[in-house]
């Protein structure tokens, strides 16, 4: 058996992660790897598409319902789906109570400690929106990810939100192991969207593993609760998830340790490629109403 | 009779003179709203009934009472078992002034440890800079060889990582690079203090084993004739410990004690302050990598330290903190078989002795009901003496003992006829063994001493034996191990059997017909 391999999939919420995620891995099982998801949000959608349901059956529900997590054995929690990809949901609060980023540490250590990354190719842990607090940073933590996949697209936010994952994966990459294997970009149809990653790759130090071209057929077969490898394979939606597998296949180590920009160096960047224009900072603060009058 | 600077009045006294004794009576009459009295004697002998109990077991999200303590103070523990080593504790000050007043309160002894005073801010931007700032404060002022350090609650809900932190404080300068900084994730809301003792434990051998956290190469192992020893999280660990070293030295057997804390809470009183003392060396501690085979005292103290032990090639034994013969006979017959040593004649005689002292009192312990609570360990050592000794352990309590701990129970019971009407209540606190006590009573309690609220409410003597001890001292300083520790439970149950008879008969022309010289 090879080595294991760990990546984490980050971004902005509502980017296409969890799609692009469980697509590119639907790509990689059917290349013959071992799969194991881990869905590190709350939501616990990160699997949805390839057990075609969202798992109920999270492991901090289950523990809830049972007293403690110690109580739950491994066969509890993990669910096999398309290409017999394990999946597991740690699951989490409703919004607005508990602690979330408590819930992916108990999750991440029940499922080393119970085995659950026997006899797997690859561990890929899908992370909502934002590293906001340590316990979304367990993932990147040392002997964790060795690899993090930013998705992002040519908006303005989804760039800002790649900046500062970057930021946390730097804290991380000093001390230990992490690094930054690239960004993927899933095209919204902004202007000079591939220009713009290209560059927000170069600027952090990376590369853009790929664009995904937006296609209408994603939303059909997430209509369905598939993947378009498995709803329809011979797609060309389909040969891009394959081709952006097989990048992250081979991108095996050449992570590095971004060097994520500032605010105004970001917004530069917008300017450069003509996406913003140069505020004048006389109008910065002034209403609507009050520049007519000026 | 008030007191004065001349005439100092203890509170045993003080409050039963007449001015305190008026005063309660009219705060309980005018302040205190007092229910009925007659309803207050319902209700308390309500709680007795099995109808009470009922609702009591169906309990689910109320503890009382838990007869546990959180992992931090487990980690501590171990930790302290290593040459002047201190317990660096990431969290707030609250948690470490519990662990070391613990400590104190049942070793009578000063317990070293320090914390790294997270506060809201730290709470806030994450406990790095108490880290930083901690580790070299640490370092600088109390002068250990080594800083193993474990986490609260806080530090853990946060998710602060101790792997990062610790490196990036060494790159800051808090302490040198080749400085020994074990460490050990134990969040306080997860498991008990056994299972903090266990990640800790796991946590040192992992740093001098595996590469220092990545700053040293692995050690190669090369098997040597040493035996490890671990003795787990316990209160009688000094008298323990020295026992097992007497043993080991009997039987000649080369060894090392990993986690040595015999010599640390019982330093001797002349002139001079230890903050450390004893303890593994740091290199007896890399070096047990070596050894033939690893043996712990106790199984559920060392759930992860000794697969780790076992997936470095060494042969492994856990033993249930074995107390009285048969016990005592399966520990020394494994040591034998591991070492090639031969039991010598001064245990054979200390066996002897041992069985004769249970068999000079067999009359008065035989068929006696027992309920037992404390660690998972420590219950099954105490149960299966006493079947040994034809007592019936009716009612064996852990906390925080598993469902596998409490087959293991059920698997001792069936061994034995006396076990037959034998229950073990794996999870359970002590509101829980209060109503066990009402509806299916015994004849002696054995536990800590918070048991002696049980004692007070159900009227069942308490024979003080696990931890913590408060109200008893120096106990700590006996073994409870070995055919010598067998003997010392064997008279601590015996002097409550009899001062409970004595209690019994003292009734001058009404039950003193009883009120015998000798028993």
């Amino acid at each position: 058996m090879s080595a294991l391999r760990q990546i984490a999939f980050y971004g902005k919420g509502g980017i296409g992660k969890s799609t692009t995620s469980q697509n590119t891995l639907a790509a990689l099982a059917e290349m013959g790897h071992r799969i194991l998801i881990v869905g590190c949000d709350p939501k616990a959608d990160s699997t949805r598409l390839i057990l075609h349901a969202k798992a109920q059956d999270t492991i901090l529900s289950l523990a809830a319902a049972a007293g403690s997590v110690e109580d739950l054995e491994i066969e509890d929690v993990m669910k096999v789906g398309y290409q017999d990809i394990r999946c597991v949901e740690s699951g989490g609060p409703e919004p607005g109570v508990g602690c979330a980023g408590r819930g992916v540490i108990t999750s991440i250590n029940f499922l080393e400690e119970n085995g659950a990354y026997e006899d797997i190719d690859y561990v890929s842990y899908d992370v909502l929106g934002d590293v906001v607090c340590g316990g979304f940073a367990m993932p990147i933590r040392e002997n964790k990810a060795q690899e993090i996949y930013i998705v992002m697209s040519g908006e303005m936010m989804a760039m800002y939100a790649a900046n500062n994952i970057s930021k946390g994966i730097l804290k991380y990459a000093v001390s230990g192991g992490v690094r930054l294997g690239g960004l993927i970009c899933n095209e919204r149809q902004t202007d000079k969207e591939l220009e713009l990653a290209e560059n927000l790759a170069k600027k952090l130090g990376t590369q853009l593993i790929y664009f995904v071209p937006r296609d209408n057929i994603v939303q059909h077969a997430e209509l369905r609760r598939m993947t378009v490898l498995e709803y329809a394979p011979d797609s060309v939606q389909a040969n891009h998830y394959r081709n952006l597998a097989n990048r992250i296949h081979n991108n095996a180590g050449k992570g590095i340790i971004p060097t994520p920009i500032t605010m105004d160096e970001l917004e530069d960047m917008l300017m450069e490629h003509g996406i913003m224009k140069a505020v004048d900072e006389s109008m910065v603060g002034r209403t609507a109403a009050e520049l007519e009058l000026a | 009779m008030t007191q004065s600077a001349e005439n100092v009045l203890d509170h045993f006294e003080l409050f039963r003179g007449p001015e305190y004794q008026e005063m309660l009576v009219n705060k309980r009459q005018q302040f205190e709203n007092r229910r009925d009295p007659a309803e207050v004697e319902r209700v308390r002998e309500w709680a007795k009934t099995p109808e009470y109990q009922e609702k009591n077991f169906a309990r689910e999200a109320l503890t009382i009472n838990p007869a546990k303590a959180c992992q931090p103070l487990g980690a501590v523990f171990a930790a302290v078992g290593f040459e002047s080593t201190l317990p660096f504790v990431h969290g707030s000050q609250g948690c470490v002034a519990y662990y070391r007043s613990h400590f104190s309160r049942h070793f009578k002894e000063p317990s070293s440890c320090v914390s790294s005073s997270m506060t809201e801010d730290a709470a806030v931007f994450g406990g790095l800079n108490n880290m930083i700032d901690g580790l070299a404060n640490a370092y600088s002022m109390y002068k250990p060889k080594m800083i193993a350090v474990s986490t609260t609650c806080m530090a853990e809900v946060i998710g602060d990582d101790l792997n990062a932190f610790i490196k990036t404080a060494k790159e800051k300068g808090s302490v040198p690079a080749e400085y020994d900084v074990p460490f050990a994730h134990t969040p306080a809301f997860v498991g008990s203090h056994v299972t903090g003792y266990d990640n800790v434990m796991k946590g040192i051998l992992d740093h001098f084993w595996d590469g220092k956290a990545g700053t040293a190469p692995k050690l190669e192992r090369v098997p040597n004739g040493k035996i490890n020893f671990i003795g787990g999280f316990d209160g009688y660990t000094v008298g323990n410990l020295r026992e097992i070293k007497r043993i080991f030295g009997l039987m000649g057997i080369d060894y090392t004690i990993l986690g040595d804390t015999s010599d640390i809470w019982d330093t001797p009183t002349d002139g001079e302050f230890r903050m450390y003392d004893g303890g593994t060396t740091l290199e007896e501690a890399a070096n047990a990598i070596h050894a033939k085979a690893t043996v712990s005292m106790q199984e559920y103290c060392t759930e992860k330290t000794l697969p780790f032990i076992a997936a470095h090639g060494q042969e492994v034994a856990a033993f249930n903190h074995p107390v009285g013969v048969a016990g005592t006979d399966r520990f020394l017959m494994a040591l034998a078989r591991l070492t090639g040593a031969e039991i010598p004649v001064e245990l054979e005689r200390e066996r002897g002795r041992l069985v004769d002292a249970i068999a000079d009192s067999s009359a008065h312990i035989h068929g006696k009901k027992f309920a037992i609570y404390g660690d998972p360990d420590l219950c099954l050592g105490l149960a299966g003496f006493l079947l040994e000794l034809g007592a019936e352990p009716t009612h064996v309590l852990a906390t925080n003992g598993s469902k596998a701990w409490a087959a293991k129970v059920q698997e001792l019971f069936d061994s034995s006829p006396f076990g037959k009407n034998c229950h073990v209540h794996p999870g359970r606190d002590l509101w829980h063994l209060r109503s066990l006590l009402f509806t299916e009573p015994v004849d002696f309690l054995i536990g800590n001493t918070y048991g002696k609220y049980l004692e007070r409410d159900t009227g069942t003597p308490l024979i003080r034996i696990g931890f913590p001890i408060f109200d008893r001292h120096h106990h700590h300083r006996f073994p409870l191990w070995g055919y010598q520790g067998g003997l010392n439970v064997l008279v601590t149950i015996l002097d409550k059997i009899f001062d409970t008879i004595d209690l019994n008969t003292n009734v001058p022309s009404k039950t003193d017909y009883s009120f015998d010289i000798i028993r």
